[in-house]
């Protein structure tokens, strides 16, 4: 067994200094009706290379980028990933470290987060950022839970907007503490609308994304307005944190809390997970926070050096009282999207967020041309909103088994947008990918 | 001659990324422009984020440097209770890099993904083969998640039997998580007091169990390292009460082909695939935490769930009993791949001859320091082994100075202070990926550590020796948080 190193010789050696004789005597302070009887009716052992083959040929079997032209964003999102991320990060010291509980010995880790939560809070405009979340969706529903804690009131309003499983997490986590979610409609334009909130009375936050879940970026400015004058914070979620190298950040527009899924920034896809959750907010929050926190500080000799702190509030000291249960986070993934945005620059990740922005704008555009409705008339990202003729299920079928998946069909999720497709554009689409497409839907 | 791993040599400093770098470089190939510019609107456009500027050799130094600072399972003996940091095949990240998985989008029809929907499948029944469960989700994140998911399904479970019970037993023994998670669920968290031989006691457990208790939480083997013995007579209590037993997995490098929790009376538990499964720790994760129950309870798992039709691999939504969601996806699938290759590559035997090879370790580990550090139980642990500074502390060292001397010998510290129930607690897992030369030499390493105690005790209140830095000054940097440069 290649990964087990013990000879015979070294297990009789072992036992006979235990003073067993056999290894089945180490179990023997279990009662027998405990024990197994049978052995493990699984699959029998395979050789590396075995591995490699199936494994080949499951890969080969999904539709993946660029044989399949994915028009589908959603939370997900294809974008280019320096070489230099994921061969910095399969490094062994930063993959098969633990959780830095001992400093002296983690430094690299630490001060990576520590850039990493620097960077975020950057990005999103805010003061002090987290050591990372699971992903965007369950950012958000920690986040309403923190605003619950903040504020002590027990009601939050969530846009309809939000993308709709991270709703879903959020009424996941709220169900059993019995918190009331409030959902705010959309307009016209696809934003959404705010005014319900002035009549919320035991109002905690109120939540939305930006861009949203149509691509549309919402007006956060009157929504923290808005917030803020019930004495509730301003919650924004994000799906695509690229679109803040082109708009305004969540914290110049007012956002108390800031959390969203990071995949963006140098992740691949990998069927959903792991991304990061990044969450953010003012520092006067920070004692009811979520999650680990790098700090800085000095060592005996007046050197910097990083520790993880404020552990006061988490579930290894304060257990049933801690501000949140989690514990190992997805603290490699945020280093990855550290190195993404260090490897990008506050140059690139704006031209590459402007790239985005134009490629979306073509698209739309020749959509338009082509007199496919745009239904909302809001400034978008890298995603939009298409309204085609009844029955486009039958050519966006036909388009899949020409290897284009021509858009996400909105109507699982919002029954009232029937034909309304959420078309997403990254940089890898190019030019040719984006006019054959709406050649072939015109087809 | 014995030579330990710890030695002196050239560390590299390196200051924090934005002390680097000069306005105008970019580490990154921009694609090529094929559309024009589009008009933007500048009331909502900002002037983007304050990055650094670095060029690609700038990232690539930087992180290479950050690297050598940490200490990692790949380099040394990382023997840290409960964390089973055990050697990660490297063939499994090749298989998570693959294009078809990596590039894989997780939104697009189900008969699209059919390799990856394969291997969530099968690796769902294969966990449910080695825990003696019947049904699975692989969706929570993490083990903590996967710890709310079970308690969510749990108050689920009384919700359809039209009942709402408020608290919930948590031995004392418990991982932090097992009550946070609990009181986010909305229960109070009961502690349960183990008894004099570190184990609980069904008497115990009996006379704080009642109609308003919604369950109990197990860790088996407990964070002692000890096997609850009388798990299967606790669960009758509990049952006898409509409670529901949750079995936290965190430890189940113990017991794979010699205990199956689900026949002992577990109702639901929690695996950690970045523990037991050998996908890497990553620093802190990304973790996966499948959460597996009996029949009983499989209506109530997260949703989607991966159901076969007519061959087919299929993502179902239609299971009306459901908690709902806990990840905005199905989990952390790069994570699920690597658990697969390891159970894949171990087989049924290999699996099982992991668990004895990690309990004997744990055992001859136990055996060879008893004489010179305190064991608080005497019996034969499991996989992992708790000793304390009892015995220091007449030289006035305490178990943080042990630790930290110990790195300077070139290993990484074991659980310290936990569980809480043993003052002092130096909990070590050596796991069944260490051979017997290094388990002696870590031995030699704690002895000579202990004889230092009495002999040279500033050595180890000084150390660590070794280091990049010194000890931290942790009271300041909670004292005046500086979270961000």
């Amino acid at each position: 067994m290649r990964f087990i190193p013990h000879t015979d010789d070294d297990i009789t050696s072992m036992l006979a200094a235990i003073g067993l004789a056999s290894l089945d005597d180490l179990f023997s302070s279990i009662p027998a009706e405990c024990r197994s009887r049978e052995p493990l009716n699984i699959s029998e052992a395979v050789t590396e290379w075995e591995l490699n083959d199936f494994m080949e040929k499951l890969s080969a079997s999904m539709a993946s980028t660029p044989e399949y032209k994915i028009f589908v964003g959603a939370g997900s999102y294809d974008h280019f990933i320096p070489e230099t991320v994921p061969f910095l990060l399969g490094r062994s010291e930063f993959v098969t470290s633990y959780t830095p509980y001992q400093p002296e010995l983690s430094q690299g880790t630490l001060q990576a987060i520590y850039e990493y939560q620097t960077l975020t809070a950057r990005l999103l405009g805010m003061e002090i950022a987290n050591a990372s979340m699971y992903d965007g969706a369950s950012a958000l529903a920690e986040a309403l839970l923190m605003a619950i804690r903040v504020t002590g009131k027990k009601q939050a309003a969530i846009s309809t907007l939000i993308h709709p499983h991270y709703r879903r997490v959020v009424r996941t986590y709220f169900e059993p503490a019995g918190y009331e979610l409030i959902e705010l409609p959309y307009l016209e334009n696809g934003t959404t609308d705010i005014s319900p909130v002035s009549k919320i009375d035991d109002l905690a936050a109120v939540a939305v994304q930006s861009p949203n879940f149509f691509g549309c970026i919402e007006q956060l400015a009157g929504a923290a307005k808005a917030a803020h004058d019930r004495q509730a914070l301003l919650v924004v979620s994000f799906t695509e944190p690229l679109a803040y190298g082109l708009y305004k950040s969540p914290g110049s527009q007012g956002a108390d809390i800031a959390c969203g899924e990071g995949q963006s920034l140098g992740i691949p896809r990998s069927f959903g997970g792991p991304g990061v959750g990044m969450f953010a907010s003012k520092m006067d929050y920070v004692r009811q926070m979520p999650g680990r926190l790098v700090g800085k500080t000095i060592d005996a000799k007046d050197r910097r050096g990083f520790v993880l702190t404020l552990a006061t509030r988490e579930q290894h000291i304060r257990r049933g009282k801690a501000t949140s249960n989690i514990c190992t986070n997805n603290s490699l993934c945020a280093v990855a999207a550290s190195m993404y945005m260090a490897s990008l620059g506050a140059g690139g990740f704006r031209d590459l967020a402007r790239l985005n922005y134009d490629k979306a704008e073509y698209l739309k555009n020749l959509f338009k041309t082509a007199r496919f409705k745009v239904p909302f008339s809001s400034l978008t990202f890298n995603e939009f909103v298409v309204e085609f003729p009844p029955n486009f299920e039958v050519i966006h079928r036909r388009l899949m088994e020409q290897k284009i998946i021509a858009g996400l069909p909105l109507e699982t999720y919002y029954p009232e947008l029937a034909n309304h497709y959420l078309i997403c554009v990254t940089e890898t689409i190019t030019r040719d990918d984006m006019d054959t497409l709406v050649r072939e839907v015109k087809s | 001659m014995m030579e330990f791993p710890g030695a002196s040599g050239l560390i590299m400093n390196e200051p924090l990324l934005w002390e680097k770098g000069s306005a105008g470089r970019c580490g990154f190939s921009l694609p090529r422009r094929d559309v024009p510019f589009s008009p933007v609107d500048e009331a909502l456009t900002g002037a983007g984020p304050d990055f650094p500027d670095l060029s690609e050799g700038d990232v690539v130094r930087h992180y290479t440097r950050l690297s050598q600072w940490n200490f990692c399972v790949d380099s040394g003996l990382y023997p840290l209770g409960s964390c089973t940091m055990k050697y990660s095949p490297k063939i499994s990240e090749k298989q998570v890099g693959r294009r078809g998985f990596a590039s894989s989008h997780p939104m697009i029809p189900a008969l699209l993904s059919q390799g990856i929907l394969r291997i969530m499948y099968e690796l769902e029944r294969t966990l449910c083969e080695i825990t003696g469960m019947d049904a699975a989700s692989l969706q929570p994140a993490a083990g903590a998640q996967g710890e709310l998911a079970g308690m969510l399904i749990i108050h689920a479970f009384h919700r359809s039997n039209g009942e709402k019970r408020t608290k919930i037993l948590v031995p004392d023994t418990a991982h932090g998580t097992n009550p946070a998670s609990a009181a986010l669920c909305g229960y109070i968290p009961v502690p349960v007091p183990s008894g004099v031989n570190g184990i609980l006691s069904p008497d115990a457990v009996a006379s704080l169990m009642d109609e308003d208790t919604a369950g109990i939480m197990i860790t088996n083997p407990n964070t002692l390292g000890l096997f609850e013995n009388n798990v299967a007579a606790i669960a009758g209590i509990i049952h006898a009460r409509g409670g529901l037993v949750y079995g936290d997995g965190a430890n189940m490098n113990a017991l794979m082909g010699i205990v199956k929790p689900g026949e002992v009376g577990v109702d639901v538990m929690h695996l950690n695939l970045h523990k037991t499964f050998a996908a890497p720790h990553g620093g802190g994760g990304p973790g996966s935490g499948p959460v597996c129950v009996k029949k009983h309870l499989a209506d109530f798992l997260p949703v989607p769930r991966i159901v076969m039709e007519g061959g087919k691999y299929l993502l179902s939504e239609n299971f009306p009993g459901t908690i709902g969601k806990v990840h905005a996806f199905h989990g952390n699938v790069g994570v699920m791949i690597k658990a697969y290759c390891y159970i894949r590559l171990m087989g049924p035997e290999g699996l099982k001859r992991a668990s004895e090879i990690a309990v004997l370790n744990a055992n001859y580990v136990k055996e060879m320091l008893k004489n010179v550090y305190h064991l608080p139980y005497e019996q034969i642990c499991m996989h992992e082994c708790v000793l304390s500074d009892k015995n220091q502390n007449e030289y006035k060292i305490s178990t943080l100075d042990i630790v930290k001397r110990l790195m300077d010998y070139g290993y990484h510290p074991p659980t310290v202070y936990f569980p809480l129930v043993v003052p002092g607690a130096i909990m070590i897992e050596p796991t069944e990926t260490e051979s017997k030369e290094e388990l002696d030499l870590f031995i030699t390493a704690m002895k000579s550590i202990a004889r230092e105690a009495k002999e040279a005790p500033y050595i180890l209140r000084e150390a660590p020796h070794r280091t990049k830095v010194k000890r931290l000054d942790e009271t300041r940097a909670a004292r005046r948080p500086c979270l961000a440069g």
